[in-house]
């Protein structure tokens, strides 16, 4: 007599740095998806010199604004692909099924999106501070809100990718309803850099953004989880 | 406790709750608009002039409600989606879909009104002010609600992902309303708070008050009379629907 063979589910820690890998390894090789936000971000830059001239002081006036939204922006851009493709080719589907608790999958899939595009977005930002002339005493402070500010844009998108993944054209709307609750990250985002052109502390306005960093962690992958599966529904 | 218990489950059917609310949804509107009308006669005709802003002040007896509305009608749209999500009631879903439009108009209304005040006693139409900002976000996150809904082609699926935003949204409502107040505010402070006296005299605030119940009064009952519509179009195909229409047709 045969005895079926069933093979235990894989520990939460081990999905989870199992598709940490997975995702990462994809997004690897197919540089043109890891390198296409980047390049929008630095061209969406480029574009505001052009369109409100080059005067060194306007620059500077915006420069804390432009930064933040053109961060939201590219983030917006590459969320529809967070769970598109795997949508595509059934792979999301043994996602819901195999990973238990799905949060989890879901958290480290956000935590590749945000190493893929947040991380280097952030990295890269001290160029493109200098393109608009940013004090240079404000760019650790810009560094540090995008660090920071980042990983909430990825997780809060990470809901609305989840709520469109089966929609035929999700991206416009995928846009549309996370935009807004995107608010609070640039205010604080913005005004944390400003104030540090100002000279003042922005040590208020980051402990803010670390603290919706928190809640946005805490609460986050299980509602995009949940939206994970009504969306395969 | 046992009497709430029941009511809770009886919830669960929409045809109990479409019986039950017409009188109630009559009722609302009946006493909202005599409250509105009651609340604006008041306001505009009898209570004293503003010794700052003359006449101007009165479109408060209008914005200050419409305002109130449309934040305490998506904290309702979010509760509701709870619920939904929770519990699976069929009936939350019905009120989230009915909600969304609602609390859009007022947030419509208490823009318009604010920029009709705004020109006579900022100078312009339009500012970039905490509040005026919190109320254009909030409208924005009733248009993706709604937007959310229509492009799901599964009704069922449709209105639990609204659902999941309407939450999403209530949480991060504070978050947007506080971050915004860290710009400084030209707007004049909350008329009422709980903790404290209003700063007006009770010759302007009652009739404010009354209005503010009146447009609460509208809200419910506009809010039932959405829900009705939306369970007879949900359920028209059963055999209870087909009977109150035909019964009405005869």
């Amino acid at each position: 007599m045969t005895q079926a063979v069933f093979t235990r589910a894989p520990s939460a820690g081990r999905a989870f740095a199992a598709q940490l890998q997975r995702d990462l390894t994809i997004a690897f090789r197919s540089r043109s998806e890891l390198i296409n936000p980047l390049m929008f971000y630095v061209m969406g830059i480029a574009m505001f010199p052009l369109g409100v001239g080059p005067g060194p002081e306007r620059l500077a006036d915006i420069a804390p604004g432009v930064l933040w939204v053109l961060a939201l922006l590219s983030t917006l851009l590459s969320l529809d692909s967070l769970f598109r493709r795997d949508f595509d080719d059934g792979t999301l589907e043994q996602l819901v099924l195999n990973v238990d608790p799905l949060f989890v999958g879901v958290l480290a899939k956000v935590l590749a999106h945000w190493l893929v595009i947040g991380l280097p977005l952030a990295l890269l930002s001290p160029v493109a501070a200098l393109m608009l002339f940013l004090p240079a005493a404000a760019i650790p402070t810009l560094v540090l809100t995008l660090l920071l500010g980042t990983p909430i844009l990825s997780l809060l998108g990470a809901v609305g990718a989840a709520l469109t993944v089966g929609l035929k054209r999700g991206g416009l709307l995928l846009t549309l309803i996370i935009l807004p609750l995107y608010v609070p990250v640039l205010i604080l985002g913005a005004g944390a850099v400003t104030a540090a052109i100002n000279g003042v502390d922005p040590a208020g306005q980051l402990a803010w953004l670390a603290a919706i960093l928190a809640l946005m962690l805490t609460f986050t992958p299980f509602a995009a989880a949940l939206a994970l599966r009504v969306g395969l529904e | 406790m046992g009497a709430l218990k029941t009511l809770w489950h009886r919830l669960g059917s929409p045809r109990w709750f479409f019986e039950i609310s017409g009188p109630w949804a009559i009722g609302a509107l009946i006493l909202g608009l005599i409250g509105i009308a009651v609340g604006l006669v008041w306001g505009l005709a009898i209570a004293p002039p503003d010794y700052l802003q003359g006449n101007s002040f009165r479109i408060m007896y209008m914005h200050v409600p419409a305002a109130i509305l449309s934040e305490s009608c998506y904290i309702l749209m979010g509760l509701a989606g709870a619920v939904l999500l929770i519990w699976r009631m069929k009936l939350a879903d019905m009120v989230v879909a009915a909600a969304a439009p609602i609390g859009a108009v007022f947030c419509v209304i208490a823009l318009l009104t604010g920029a009709i005040w705004g020109r006579p006693t900022w100078g312009t139409w339009w500012v970039w002010d905490a509040r005026t900002t919190s109320v254009l976000v909030l409208l924005f996150l009733y248009f993706g609600v709604m937007a959310l809904r229509q492009a799901v082609p599964r009704e069922e699926s449709a209105g639990r992902a609204a659902a999941i935003l309407a939450v999403v949204g209530t949480v991060d409502i504070p978050i947007i309303k506080y971050s915004v107040d860290w710009w400084l505010t030209l707007h004049q402070p909350s008329t009422f708070k709980l903790t404290a006296a209003p700063s007006m005299p009770p010759e302007m605030y009652l009739p404010l008050l009354v209005s503010v119940l009146g447009f609460y009064a509208f809200f419910f009952g506009v809010l039932l009379f959405a829900v009705g519509n939306e369970i007879l179009v949900r359920e028209q195909r059963t055999q209870w629907v087909n009977d109150l229409v035909r019964s009405r047709l005869r």
